[in-house]
């Protein structure tokens, strides 16, 4: 688990690798550093960084969520369902997008509920709760979909999951715009760049509000001691079983904020989005410095985990490696990142936990 | 007090008074239920029979929080630290300190008020850290102790019990902590502590009590007897209860 200045060195010298890297490689026609490919790194980092973001709090309290994936892929289901049958029941839209992420997270509270009542009333290890539930949510998801893709939202809904807060046009004809999408064409719209998408604002405004809670609020205090020394938490009277219950629902609604934004991205709900994204989720949470025995880490450390993984898979991508090599680099720079981690503290002569 | 295990009598009509300003020391043999004593004066243990009495009010605990707010603070072999967590957090950690913000609705720790009431905490007990904000993990053995120590303190003990608490400190730590107890016990904090380490029990108990397989066998004051006949009770070769 890297620490975090490491993990912006890391990250620092990814980005020079690859500007470099591709440079050469495309004989210095493509530009790694633009602004079109780091709103793409935005963009793509979101629903890992909102999978991230509660796993993040449970981790550090010495559990695990295995269940976001599918949390996220059924509060995809549940938003497009609830946004379908809103507007159709004659909700302006407006509103009928918020039904959906009222939706999105209620579902996804609920499950949390559930992982937490099991894992901290009945004694059930997370690993074992959450692997079960990522099960039962799959089902349910599926079930609801019908195995296909929720379709029929209103055409509305994708300026929602797509527009950004700035337009920015370059060259002859160009100009920037705010809120909304500027009416162009042809070699305008080729120029164009979205800058801030709404969905990433949302994500960045989560990530905000989830570095003040972990920071500066006593949850986030006694999430460390929980996760630091469970006995010790109960015997200085923290409601130990609250606590871990409202962190099992903190994870599978950031989940569920995910599978709304993914909803709205893609006009339509998915039950098979969330899935693919559990693994990545937690690697950026590990390369980010939170140590899976509880009582460590930042939110940052896992903002920086997220990126350090999106510029790996886009600057591979770019640099025309075949798309299974991803999965080689981003496996090993986990482990990677566990090793430098261990070393430094040996170095260091840190006491290890446990 | 009596506390029955299935068949077995882990604690058997056992009386015991401590007052204020006086350090009384619980001795044993493993299993003569020293432990269990005190986890029903704690609350972790409900006694099957018998009465606290606690500043001449009786009391019962449900649980071991109802004992804390009462005053009884129990320190533990194991600590019961957050090792993760700085000095400030550890002292405070459960009774934070918050800065409220629009009516209550947004509470910010004051971890600057926590630190700084943390350092007046061990300063009352002349312990000096030069770092306050480090992990606890990164202090010794005795260190961690003295913080436990001083928790207690802040939070008002008025009854202060110790699970052997020189247990796995170096030399010159268990001084230190002998020397913090002493100072307790000047300022008035009742202490019942728990120790196998008959020197320590001599240096600053004022009165003893030797159980033996649940039962008390003997009750002493510290300058009438010496270690050798403390032992011989520990054993059960004496016994102030038999006929002799």
């Amino acid at each position: 688990m890297l620490s975090q200045v490491w993990a912006w060195a890391f990250l620092g010298s990814l980005v020079v690798f690859f500007v470099i890297a591709i440079q050469i490689v495309s004989d210095g026609t493509v530009n790694f550093l633009t602004i079109r490919n780091s709103q793409n790194i935005l963009v793509a980092i979101t629903p890992i960084l909102l999978l991230g973001l509660g796993q993040t709090f449970v981790i550090i309290g010495a559990g695990i969520d295995l269940s976001v994936g599918w949390v996220m892929s059924l509060a995809s289901v549940l938003s497009a369902l609830a946004i379908r049958a809103a507007f159709n029941a004659g909700l302006p839209l407006p509103a009928a997008v918020v039904a959906g992420l009222a939706a999105a997270v209620a579902g996804g509270a609920l499950v949390g509920l559930f992982n937490g009542v099991i894992i901290a009333k009945l004694k059930v290890p997370a690993f074992i709760v959450t692997l079960g539930t990522s099960f039962i949510v799959r089902g349910i998801a599926l079930l609801l979909s019908q195995n296909t893709t929720v379709i029929g939202l209103p055409r509305g809904v994708r300026s929602y999951g797509n527009d950004a807060l700035i337009y920015l046009i370059r060259g002859e004809g160009g100009g920037i715009y705010f809120f909304e999408r500027p009416e162009v064409t042809g070699a305008l719209l080729r120029r164009m760049d979205r800058i801030l998408p709404y969905p990433v604002l949302m994500t960045a405004l989560v990530v905000a509000i989830a570095i003040f809670v972990l920071r500066k609020t006593q949850f986030g205090r006694h999430t460390y001691a929980i996760g630091g020394s469970q006995e010790a938490a109960l015997r200085t009277g923290i409601r130990v079983d609250r606590h871990i219950i409202l962190l099992y629902v903190m994870s599978a609604s950031t989940a569920g904020i995910a599978g709304f934004l993914s909803t709205l991205r893609f006009t339509a709900g998915s039950a098979v989005i969330g899935d693919p994204l559990l693994l990545s989720s937690i690697a950026a949470v590990i390369i980010g410095g939170v140590s899976l025995y509880g009582g460590a880490g930042t939110v940052i450390g896992t903002v920086i985990g997220a990126l350090i993984i999106a510029v790996l898979v886009t600057g591979l991508v770019m640099l025309n490696v075949q798309a299974f090599w991803q999965f080689i680099v981003v496996g090993t720079v986990v482990i990677l990142a566990v090793l430098i981690d261990q070393s430094r503290d040996l170095i260091v002569g840190r006491a290890k936990r446990r | 007090m009596v506390k029955r295990f299935g068949g077995l009598v882990a604690v058997d009509e056992v009386s015991l008074d401590v007052y204020p300003g006086e350090v009384v020391a619980l001795l044993g043999d493993n299993g003569a239920g020293k432990s269990t004593l005190i986890k029903c004066i704690s609350g972790v243990h409900h006694a099957d029979k018998g009465e606290i009495y606690f500043e001449g009010r009786r009391i019962r605990f449900s649980r071991p929080i109802d004992a804390r707010r009462e005053g009884i603070e129990t320190i533990y072999q194991d600590l019961a630290l957050a090792n993760n967590l700085d000095v400030g957090a550890n002292i405070f950690l459960g009774r934070e300190v918050k800065k409220r913000y629009l009516g209550g609705l947004i509470q910010v720790l004051d971890d600057a008020h926590m630190r700084r009431e943390s350092e007046k905490a061990l300063n009352l007990l002349e312990i000096h850290f030069p770092n306050l904000t480090q992990p606890i993990e990164s202090l010794s053995g005795g260190q961690r102790q003295a913080v436990a120590i001083a928790r207690a303190v802040y939070w008002d003990a008025k009854l202060l019990i110790m699970d052997e608490p020189t247990n796995s400190l170096g030399v010159p730590e268990q001084r230190k902590v002998l020397e913090l107890i002493r100072k307790l016990r000047d300022q008035g904090v009742p202490i019942i502590l728990i120790s196998h380490t008959l020197p320590d029990v001599f240096a600053v108990a004022d009165r003893l009590v030797v159980l033996h397989r649940g039962r008390k066998v003997t009750e002493k004051q510290a300058a009438d007897t010496d270690t050798h006949e403390i032992v011989q009770y520990m054993v059960g070769a004496l016994d102030d209860t038999r006929v002799q």
